[in-house]
């Protein structure tokens, strides 16, 4: 896998990337909620220009029932061309596969084999347990040092949870990434700015409180991630922690700018205890330290209970519940998914202190139920969740499940993947693409989505 | 002039070779100066990019020199030409795995670590010893030789070396920075990681010999 020149899909920088070719392709995660049949990695023809547009034309069975794919990523990628640790001549090439239920690790080969990727190599979860003492892996960046993959626990399900390394080229598991973790307990997401080198993670809960669904009691009690974690991402040691207080659970997706010379970034807080309100604050640099503010509050809808599954009936409002959010190449627009609402909202953040609403659709819902153009039906379940961005951000693509054993807290009468794309316009406002629906076949539910070549939560950058 | 001219070429052409190198110093100058916005980044990021690669050289060669004072020729060219393949192993086997020690935050310190670090395990010294041995060891040995010769010698040798590396880096990070800019290094970054290998074992192999 070593080429003569660097792989045409790695730009040295953000504004380089912005002038990729369109994606042809996207990768789906899908799994079986029942855990009767393996789950799959689905490909979705994006290219608008084929007959097979907004149609699944390749999928990839795991050998395996009941592993929950989860959020995977690629091999290697654009900061390969980082002076201080260069790899340009690796191919971007394999799909790192995690199962966040089972613990294992797939490696799919897309070379020569782009809409049907081939199973390469499982690693186990003994291995993995050995060899880096973690379990229930969730998300994966290509980085400086290699395949960063995170788990939420560890190889006993309990506390800490961390990341772990792998070599990019043999996969081979290599230990654990933290060398001080300081008083990090609970993982959830992680992402850095390479231009700082710095790391940080996020918090969800370990596997007891959340693989049986989501436990009241916990959340109530403030028992769930309210943390963010930075670190240096060098010498691999803690360095600060941001407490966002006792109103505040579950500190979700990472998405730190772009740029590498700026140092600020979003992250997703899901629901305030308080109002039921989702809110997304931007960390920033102040002085020698980080800080963080709530820059956007998105509150909860009044609703009638006896449309409200069991967990909000006693609120009387449907929680907008922020699960994932997106950030545009140009670090110029904010994508954000609002799971119980049914809302997908664009925020501009060129002031990433300030950010302004652009635009906005619905779909899905726990109580509205809107409809897509093309779905043939009068109401949809679900509601926007993993959201992808296309590198020229013109296109936005997402899916509508959560983690199987939530989906029915709050979906009592299931979910039905699918999964849609967004028309941007060039200067924000965003619109279905009235031919893109695709209704998830199988029984099985999509999760997170990439996009052939990158996207903009799969690389990052060492130069402006 | 020395005596003997093609040795020397070697040795300026090896620096060379290292200074276009985008791995090896002139990207990662071109890289501060443009986070941090500064023209003189780029020129201040080489002192300590050159320092630190010629610490590296000079630690191999003087060690050399050192051993070279105590062992027969054959010895020491046998001693070398093991060292040059065993360099090549590793290159083939972990050279794209390493411990990122060094960030985009770094200082004067920090590159020179960097730089000193690269050098090491590319072998960049161990690469010199078959020219240093012609020129400090020359034939017929004579283990009587001038000790505090051959330690200025090699002074020489490393001072040719970083010369010519430090000129084609900056030459290049002048390019790139002023003239050319970075979307190049998409197409123009060859993989010569194969060829550094071949060159490793073949210098070993012809220590041997």
């Amino acid at each position: 896998m070593v080429t003569l020149t660097p792989d045409p899909s790695f730009y040295p920088s953000p504004r380089m990337a912005q002038k990729a070719p369109p994606e042809q392709l996207a990768y789906v995660a899908s799994f079986d909620p029942e855990r009767q049949k393996p789950d799959a990695l689905a490909v979705v023809d994006v290219d608008p220009k084929s007959p097979t547009y907004s149609q699944i034309v390749g999928q990839t069975e795991m050998p395996n029932l009941g592993d929950e794919l989860h959020h995977f990523g690629w091999n290697a990628c654009s900061s390969c061309l980082c002076p201080n640790a260069p790899h340009p001549h690796t191919e971007r090439r394999y799909l790192v596969v995690p199962g966040l239920r089972s613990s294992r690790l797939y490696i799919l080969d897309t070379k020569g084999s782009e809409r049907q990727p081939k199973l390469v190599k499982a690693i186990e979860p003994e291995e993995i347990a050995e060899k880096a003492d973690y379990s229930r892996i969730h998300t994966i960046h290509c980085g400086p040092e290699g395949i960063y993959a995170n788990a939420l626990a560890d190889a006993e399900g309990n506390a800490p949870g961390g990341i772990m390394l792998l070599d990019h080229e043999t996969f081979e598991v290599r230990g654990q990434w933290e060398i001080d973790r300081g008083p990090q307990q609970l993982a959830y997401d992680f992402w850095w700015h390479l231009g700082h080198d710095t790391m940080i993670t996020s918090e969800w809960g370990l596997p007891e409180t959340f693989e049986n669904g989501l436990v009241p009691e916990v959340l109530l009690g403030s028992g769930y991630g309210r943390h963010l974690h930075f670190w240096d991402l060098h010498t691999r040691k803690h360095q600060q922690t941001i407490d966002f207080g006792k109103e505040h659970q579950l500190v979700f997706e990472l998405r730190p700018a772009h740029d590498p010379t700026k140092a600020y970034g979003f992250v997703g807080c899901v629901i305030s205890l308080k109002d039921l309100s989702s809110s997304i604050w931007t960390w920033y640099r102040d002085g020698d330290k980080w800080a963080v503010k709530k820059t956007i509050e998105i509150p909860a809808e009044p609703a009638d209970p006896d449309q409200l599954p069991p967990v909000l009936q006693g609120f009387k409002a449907v929680a907008p519940l922020v699960t994932d959010i997106d950030l545009s190449m140009d670090d110029r627009f904010l994508y954000v998914s609002c799971w119980g609402t049914g809302d997908m909202i664009q925020y501009e953040v060129s002031d990433p202190m300030a950010p302004k609403e652009t635009g906005r659709v619905r779909i899905g819902g726990i109580v509205n139920r809107a409809t897509h153009p093309k779905a043939g039906k009068l109401s949809l379940n679900g509601g926007p969740q993993m959201v992808e961005i296309s590198r020229d951000g013109r296109r936005v693509y997402f899916t509508n499940s959560l983690y199987g054993a939530v989906d029915p807290q709050f979906y009592p009468d299931g979910i039905d993947g699918w999964m849609v794309k967004l028309d941007v316009g060039e200067n924000g406002g965003i619109a279905f693409d009235e031919s893109f629906f695709i209704e998830w076949p199988d029984g099985r539910r999509p999760h997170q989505v990439r996009l052939q070549g990158g996207d903009c939560s799969s690389d990052s950058y060492c130069y402006p | 002039m020395p005596d003997n001219l093609a040795p020397w070429l070697a040795i300026a052409g090896l620096g060379a070779f290292h200074g276009i190198n985008p791995a090896m110093g002139w990207l990662f100058a071109v890289a501060l100066g443009l986070n941090r916005r500064s023209r003189g980044i780029v020129w201040s990021s080489l002192v300590p990019i050159a320092l630190g690669h010629a610490m590296s050289v000079l630690a191999v060669v003087e060690l050399f020199l050192i051993f070279g004072g105590f062992v027969s020729a054959r010895q020491l060219e046998v001693a070398g030409g093991l060292m040059l393949i065993g360099w090549a192993a590793y290159h083939v086997c972990y050279g794209h795995r390493s411990r990122v020690r060094v960030g985009m935050t770094t200082g004067f310190a920090g590159l020179c670590l960097w730089s000193f670090l690269l050098a090491t395990s590319h072998g960049a010294g161990l690469m010199l010893i078959p020219f240093v041995s012609s020129i400090c060891f020359p034939e017929p040995f004579a283990p009587d030789l001038d000790r505090s010769n051959s330690w200025a010698s090699g002074l020489r040798v490393i001072s040719v070396h970083t010369g010519a590396m430090l000129l084609v880096t900056a030459t290049t990070a002048a390019l790139v920075y002023e003239v050319v800019g970075l979307a190049f290094i998409r197409r123009a970054w060859l993989n010569l990681d194969l060829l550094w290998a071949i060159c490793l074992a073949g210098a070993g192999i012809l220590l041997f010999l």
